[in-house]
């Protein structure tokens, strides 16, 4: 007990002692840099790279297939070799990252909110309303997520708004789960009673009381999630059915280069799925960082 | 008792019958199949003759009642590709993907049991840490970028194993299996491998957990005190008693490594059920797509059943609750 703190003068608040608690282990800033590097390159990736992929004009066939470090017909170099249509890999894979992350982050986010939201509301309403949101869930998560996904996106067709659409489907769930669970033991708490008996709108209780105190979990969830969407979104745009080939994330590019595996061409995909692993490792271990801190029984 | 079997048999044709409506419709939504399977030179008339044939000229609820009409009778649809009924072909493929399924799984324990178990006697160990780090890799990394990696390791550099596709095959009791003959077994280890690392990373935690709590009771005590070797007391007395959640979380996750194995069939061209369903995706070919789901459904609704009757034949709590909720 000695090392965890409560002490909450000098105007320290709650969340500052996180962000400190965050950061105690070296290995942290190693995890949290790269994370960030990640996005930034994800963000700026029509900055950053050597060339626009899907600039026509700047592609030429003659640069085909060449492996890593070749020179182009102009005299630039390729670090990372190129693919069937002489698109530099470096680029294309700086473009995949943006398109992969935004994928994972942006399902996520909306999944998180949606799920939470049902969550909350179906822990504070009980009965009917929560035992049919909760059966609903179970059976949900009974089924595999790459299944249900796939389904989906048979149905809804190709495109970078309908995979998102169908991760918010498959995901929403363990949010709903997470947030109940918590909701169910804060809902007694003296503070919602009190809230209760102050005659607040249900909507602010639920919203400004409850889900804030239920939100440590949540964000250890969606951290490991946004890791899972990532893989999930890979896999499905590996097997066709996810991103069009106009907007390649990284499992497109791994798909592409699929076909030259074969023939020892391994550059076009061995590269875009190491970018993809290494955002993946990423996010697993800043989510196990921030499980470690938020979560106060592992905290010892 | 025999009022909680049916209600929750009941249940479990609720869930049939709601999946069987969600998988049609959604399924019904996709594309317009007579664009792929007409000629492109066919013109109105010609298309319209096939979507007759076909069926897909009359509304949605009147394809759906015909639907449920045939279901019930045992009939999924016909391909509109290969023009034989729609189960036919799955239950052709059934074996390939069930026998995939089923090496994956004896391999995911024999990797993880093991490796789960040292991890759980020495858990402060370096190869303790580096199977737990291992074990999160497995949980966390795109399983078909695992697969495409062992073919450019195994098939592509080193020539060992073939890359992909199904081996020679031999009957046994009628049923086409190729794990008997060297041959077919060598097709069958880089997929079976993939698909099983993912639940191989689960049984080793599992059986680290397990173990971790099993060598603190007394009866490991006990048997140190009377003098057994280590030896014996982790292969006898510990490994036995941390088997019963691992082969009932194991049992549950078969059925998702029959869906899972629709990621590893993709990357490997092994000729099962899953393969059939993204080839078909492709093809828009709606009554196969339609017969695989339902044929998934059921699986998952059948194992989901057996576990909870199980676990209400074993603790009448579960019975209880179930009446008072």
């Amino acid at each position: 007990m000695t090392d965890t703190p409560f002490i909450l003068d000098r105007g320290e608040s709650l969340w500052r002692q996180r962000i400190s608690q965050f950061f105690a282990k070296p290995s942290a800033y190693v995890s949290f840099g790269l994370l960030v590097l990640l996005l930034l390159i994800a963000i700026f990736a029509p900055m950053v790279a050597p060339q626009n992929p899907y600039d026509l004009a700047q592609l030429d066939i003659m640069d085909g297939r060449l492996p890593p470090g070749s020179k182009s017909m102009d005299g630039k170099i390729f670090w990372l070799g190129t693919d069937e249509q002489g698109r530099d890999m470096l680029s294309a894979i700086l473009y995949g990252l943006r398109i992969s992350l935004f994928v994972g982050v942006a399902s996520t986010f909306f999944a998180c909110i949606i799920g939470a939201s049902i969550g909350v509301f179906a822990a504070y309403k009980g009965g009917k309303v929560e035992s049919f949101v909760m059966r609903l869930v179970d059976l949900q998560l009974s089924f595999p997520a790459i299944l249900i996904a796939l389904v989906l996106l048979a149905a809804f067709g190709r495109g970078v708004d309908k995979v998102i659409v169908a991760l918010i489907i498959v995901q929403w769930a363990y949010y709903a789960r997470t947030v109940r669970g918590n909701a169910l033991v804060e809902r007694n708490r003296d503070y919602i009673e009190a809230a209760r008996c102050l005659a607040l709108p249900r909507s602010r209780i639920l919203f400004s009381h409850l889900l804030p105190n239920c939100l440590p979990p949540l964000i250890v969830v969606a951290t490991v999630q946004v890791a899972h969407a990532i893989a999930l979104e890979a896999t499905l745009s590996f097997l066709g059915v996810g991103v069009p080939v106009t907007e390649p994330s990284l499992g497109m590019l791994i798909k592409n280069g699929y076909d030259y595996l074969m023939s020892g061409k391994y550059w076009i995909s061995t590269w875009p799925g190491l970018a993809l692993v290494l955002a993946i490792v990423v996010i697993n271990l800043v989510g196990d960082r921030l499980r470690d801190v938020l979560n106060p029984r592992l905290a010892q | 008792m025999l009022a909680y079997l049916i209600r929750r048999v009941g249940q479990a044709l609720l869930v049939i019958a709601a999946m069987a409506t969600i998988v049609f419709v959604s399924i019904y939504a996709v594309g317009n199949p007579v664009d792929i399977l007409a000629n492109p030179n066919a013109d109105a008339k010609e298309m319209a003759e096939i979507s007759a044939r076909l069926g897909l000229d009359k509304p949605l609820w009147e394809q759906f009642g015909l639907f449920v009409w045939n279901a019930l009778h045992g009939d999924l649809g016909r391909s509109f590709v290969f023009n034989e009924p729609a189960l036919k072909l799955i239950i052709q493929r059934m074996p390939a993907t069930l026998e995939l399924a089923f090496v994956a799984l004896i391999m995911s324990i024999f990797i993880g049991i093991p490796l789960g178990v040292w991890a759980g006697l020495k858990p402060d160990a370096w190869s303790s840490r580096t199977i737990m780090s291992g074990s999160i890799l497995g949980f966390s990394l795109p399983n078909f970028w695992i697969g495409l990696m062992l073919i450019l390791l195994f098939a592509v550099q080193l020539k060992w194993l073939p890359s992909g596709g199904r081996g020679p095959t031999t009957s046994l009791f009628g049923i086409q299996v190729s794990f008997l003959t060297w041959e077919g077994l060598r097709y069958l280890l880089l997929p079976a491998f993939t698909l099983a690392l993912y639940k191989a990373a689960l049984v080793v935690r599992l059986s680290r957990s397990g173990t971790r709590e099993a060598v603190l009771q007394d009866y490991v005590r006990f048997a140190r005190a009377k003098g057994l070797s280590p030896t014996r007391i982790v292969l006898v007395h510990v490994l036995k008693n941390i088997m019963i959640p691992i082969v009932t979380i194991l049992g549950l996750e078969l059925g998702s490594m029959i869906a899972f194995a629709v990621v590893t069939e993709t990357v490997f061209a092994y000729p099962g059920m899953g393969k059939l369903l993204i080839d078909s995706i492709g093809r828009l070919d709606r009554p196969v797509i339609v017969a695989y789901l339902m044929m998934v459904v059921v699986i998952f609704v059948v194992i989901n059943l057996i576990v909870d009757l199980l676990y209400a034949a074993l603790d009448p709590r579960v019975r209880l609750q179930e009446s008072e909720g």
